[in-house]
């Protein structure tokens, strides 16, 4: 097990080393200049611009930027933000605590919706339940979130004035009432991504139980007497559950991707507003560092479900 | 408008005969910024206008939160390296200048005692000095006193060119010197004649010398008070993060009586302008929204949820199509658009003057910008009440066609015009926005009208509005007939503003296209009066030649101006907040309060 997990680590360099030289290289010849703002500005002599260029090794040759970044990186240092001139990985640190909060609510309650429904919907396939539950679940992922949460806002913020739209990390106020405001300012987010998510899981739970209840071992575990409860959750789930866990793992990079458009519309100070904002500055250090940090994710979560295959089934061996 | 008539107008404001608002209106409306034309009555002896101050609060605090919204959140709090308006904003919570631009155009004393003038000593007669006197008594949050000796390393930090500050160009050139402790005098290189730039409005917020003394130089990086502001503004700094949120609260030690009236202040980042606007008129979750570019059909929709209105200040900022006076399709020793060449339409003057008739700003305006785009014929600003007294604008297809018939360009079979074998084909380009694409279509429609085929271009902001050399798609490269954009007059004075006619600032490879001159139009007359300017210390002599100037560029029909942008932001009903096209949208930010 430890043998495998070290060989998977030091395969994952190689892939990193390369994925960073691409993206390096896209951001580099991609066209755009983090000083733009200063070049439309009869204010600011373009000296400043052509020194600031020069502080910042902007001029140099793609290939030495990308060695000074790697080994720096190396060193855990990240580099600074054109536009904060701030430490990169403060930035991301100050950002990463709102983001796991909502993309974590969100897988929280997209698994506690899809987990149930998908499950039960199986049991009783082409019931007046599964039908209604596949119905939601098809409109529910054919909606995009930009969609929805233009929609929610609309609804209970403007018409029913029920809930702000407008995130705010630091809240002012103690105890309940700091509580409660966050419970509110979250809640259209994380429903917004929890439900899109939730649809699409519980059309793959429903299909994961179908292809297991049917098997033979399942006949016979109901022969033996035991309660359908027990079979349903010992012996069916537990199966049919590891194509799931792969579907989640592997879209855990893709939700923080498909964030960015949710935290733009509620201006969540998350790691995807900050890959906005920086994109839209050119304010490449930035933009390296969190796609890079994407990519380590797709990385990190892909040995997860490796690992969780064996966990979960143990005739996969990791030799 | 010359000198002569100038001089007339003074003086019917010194007799009363003409308001002095209606002074200043007249004067924007041939393209004086109101600054300048402030300044000009002050010279000639005319009483300063005592700013107004509609504050109302008897007590310092009480106002509760105030909350802005941004839909550009501040990404950094030192004044010195703050290059976009969200940035000047977030820092000016914090800041102070010496002194700040009103909606007027007059100085309004914030950190100085007093307005330098001739009458109180503040003003050299050679033009090359200026003295401020600064108000005693003032601290910086952190309660260390204010005084002359922040000033002069305010000079010293920016002026360094190791320091990058993005507000060099109005330190470089003077020298600052301290006479007692809160006495400095500002010595000029050359006879200046708008001395209120240092210290003064965006680029002259002051920053405190015993924090930032260490980080002087190429260090400017690391100073810790970057991201924790310690200023002498009406708020005190609590929290930053950068691109999200800005938060300070009451400064009850502020300089000033009475004032602040809010306890809290809060500056939200992020999102986009039109629920920006909604959060305020709407929902009435924030109190003010920033820069709304939205259309007005939608503003108008919003404002009758009646939790908020709509402010418009007119500044200066022109949307325009720049004409190519170069030839963008012929090279000549490797360079396009060389200004060895001349464009084989628009070098004739009959083609730019139909062009100029083919714009139609009126349906601009109805159509697309509403009260957030006026139709304009000047290049400088102009308000829609002094439209007509001033150069005229006229959209007339049949006019065009009658100028382009005379000039001997006839009408081919497919309906296009041709001359010498050369038809009239034109590539129109500009950035990617929602109303520049509609702006496109109405102009394209009625050149078709007047036989003149026209292609469409539109280019990513990010690439049209970047310096990037190896782009062929700038701005600044121009390698097109036509093209639209807004620019913007960031400083009171128009010097630098109208130094983009200037032959010598034509943009071309040697300077790496970095020259301000887009137009490439290069005319000895408007050189001349540019020179004359830059050393007219008589402020109306120096007015008459910068009407002048704006009078050649649209004689010439160098650009044609389409709509004149006044800023637009939201405000909760209850909440009072002087805003100035001249400054910062908080430039005076301690007035602002709330009604009971």
């Amino acid at each position: 097990m430890s043998r495998y997990l070290l060989r998977r680590l030091l395969i994952a360099i190689p892939s990193l080393l390369g994925i960073s030289i691409v993206l390096f290289t896209v951001l580099a010849l991609a066209p755009g200049d983090p000083f733009e703002e200063l070049a439309t500005n009869p204010n600011v002599p373009a000296e400043v611009r052509m020194n600031l260029r020069a502080k910042f090794g902007l001029d140099d040759p793609v290939p030495v930027r990308y060695v000074r970044w790697l080994g720096a990186m190396a060193q855990g240092d990240w580099g600074f933000s054109f536009a904060s001139r701030i430490d990169v990985d403060t930035l991301i640190l100050q950002r990463l605590p709102v983001t796991l909060l909502v993309i974590g609510s969100s897988q929280l309650l997209a698994l506690l919706i899809a987990l149930p429904v998908g499950i039960y919907a199986a049991t009783r396939p082409y019931s007046w339940f599964d039908q209604i539950a596949n119905t939601l679940a098809f409109v529910g992922f054919s909606l995009p979130s930009f969609f929805t949460g233009i929609l929610f806002i609309l609804l209970f913020s403007i018409t029913l004035d029920w809930l702000p739209f407008v995130y705010r990390a630091d809240i002012s106020a103690t105890g309940w009432q700091w509580f409660w405001e966050h419970f509110k300012q979250t809640l259209m987010p994380v429903m917004v991504l929890g439900l899109f998510q939730g649809a699409s899981y519980t059309r793959y739970v429903r299909s994961a139980v179908l292809d297991v209840i049917r098997l033979d071992y399942v006949t016979t575990a109901r022969s033996k007497g035991l309660a359908e409860r027990a079979v349903i959750i010992k012996h069916v789930v537990r199966t049919a559950l590891i194509p799931v866990v792969t579907l989640v793992a592997l879209q855990m990079p893709a939700i923080f991707g498909g964030a960015i458009v949710t935290e733009q519309i509620f201006r969540v100070p998350g790691i995807g507003s900050l890959l906005i904002s920086a994109i839209l500055a050119n304010d490449t250090p930035v933009v390296m560092a969190v796609t890079f940090v994407l990519s380590c994710l797709v990385i990190f979560f892909n040995l997860v479900a490796d690992l969780l295959y064996g966990w979960l089934d143990p005739r996969i061996s990791y030799q | 408008m010359d000198e002569q008539a100038l001089r007339q107008l003074i003086s019917d404001v010194e007799h009363k005969r003409l308001s002095r608002r209606d002074f200043i209106d007249k004067m924007v409306a041939v393209g004086v910024g109101a600054p300048l034309a402030a300044q000009m009555l002050t010279h000639a002896g005319v009483a300063h206008a005592q700013p107004r101050s509609d504050y109302k609060p008897t007590k310092r605090g009480g106002g509760g939160a105030l909350k802005l919204l941004w839909w550009q959140g501040a990404t950094l709090l030192n004044p010195h390296f703050a290059v976009g308006t969200k940035d000047q904003e977030g820092s000016r919570i914090f800041y102070e200048p010496l002194a700040g631009w009103d909606p007027e155009g007059n100085l309004v004393p914030m950190l100085a005692a007093e307005v330098p003038t001739a009458q109180n000593g503040g003003l050299s007669a050679d033009g090359l000095s200026v003295t401020w006197k600064l108000k005693r008594d003032v601290r910086w949050h952190d309660g260390k006193p204010f005084t002359a000796d922040d000033v002069v390393f305010n000079w010293e930090y920016a002026a360094d060119p190791a320091t990058a500050a993005v507000t060099i160009g109005s330190y470089s050139n003077c020298k600052v010197e301290k006479i007692d402790s809160h006495t400095v005098r500002v010595r000029f290189q050359k006879p200046t004649p708008f001395w209120a730039d240092p210290f003064v409005g965006v680029r002259g917020l002051l920053i405190p010398k015993h924090l930032f003394e260490a980080y002087k130089g190429a260090k400017s990086r690391e100073a810790p008070t970057n991201l924790k502001p310690v200023g002498t503004g009406p708020y005190k700094f609590v929290d930053f993060k950068p691109g999200d949120m800005v938060r300070g609260q009451i400064n009850t030690d502020y300089h000033l009586a009475n004032r602040p009236h809010f306890d809290t202040i809060e500056m939200k980042g992020g999102g986009d302008a039109v629920s920006a606007a909604r959060a305020v008129l709407q929902t009435g979750e924030f109190d003010y929204a920033w820069n709304l570019q939205v259309e007005d059909e939608i503003l108008k929709r919003l404002e009758a949820g009646g939790k908020g209105r709509t402010t418009v200040t007119p500044g200066g900022n022109i949307e325009f199509i720049a004409i190519n006076f170069t030839d963008p399709w012929q090279e000549v020793e490797g360079e396009r658009a060389s200004l060895k060449t001349r464009h084989p339409l628009f070098s004739e003057a009959a083609v730019r003057q139909a062009l100029n008739l083919l714009v139609d700003r009126g349906s601009i305006q109805e159509h697309i910008y509403g009260r957030t785009g006026l139709a304009t014929a000047n290049f400088l600003n102009n308000p829609e009440r002094f439209r007509s007294k001033s150069t005229k604008w006229e959209f007339n297809v049949d006019k065009a066609n009658q100028i382009l018939d005379a000039a001997g360009w006839k009408r081919g079979a497919d309906g296009i015009r041709a001359k010498d074998g050369k038809k009239m084909k034109v590539v129109f380009q500009t950035s990617i926005n929602a109303p520049r694409q509609k702006c496109q279509a109405i102009v394209k429609q009625a050149c078709q009208k007047a036989g003149i085929e026209m292609e469409l271009k539109s280019i990513t902001a990010s690439v049209f509005f970047s310096s990037d050399v190896a782009n062929p798609d700038t701005y600044t490269k121009f390698f097109c007939d036509l093209q639209m954009f807004t620019t913007t007059m960031t400083q009171p004075d128009p010097e630098l503003f109208m130094d983009q006619f200037c032959s010598w600032q034509a943009s071309t490879k040697e300077n790496k296209w970095q020259g301000r001159n887009i137009t490439r139009w290069r005319n000895d007359d408007y050189d001349k009066a540019f020179r004359a300017a830059e050393n007219e210390l008589d402020p109306v002599k120096r007015a008459a030649l910068f009407i002048r100037m704006n009078e050649l560029a649209i004689e010439n029909h160098v650009v044609i101006p389409v709509a004149y942008r006044p800023r637009v932001a939201a405000l909760g009903t209850k909440l009072r907040a002087p805003l100035s096209g001249w400054d910062n949208d908080m430039w005076n930010l301690r007035d602002w309060y709330r009604e009971a």
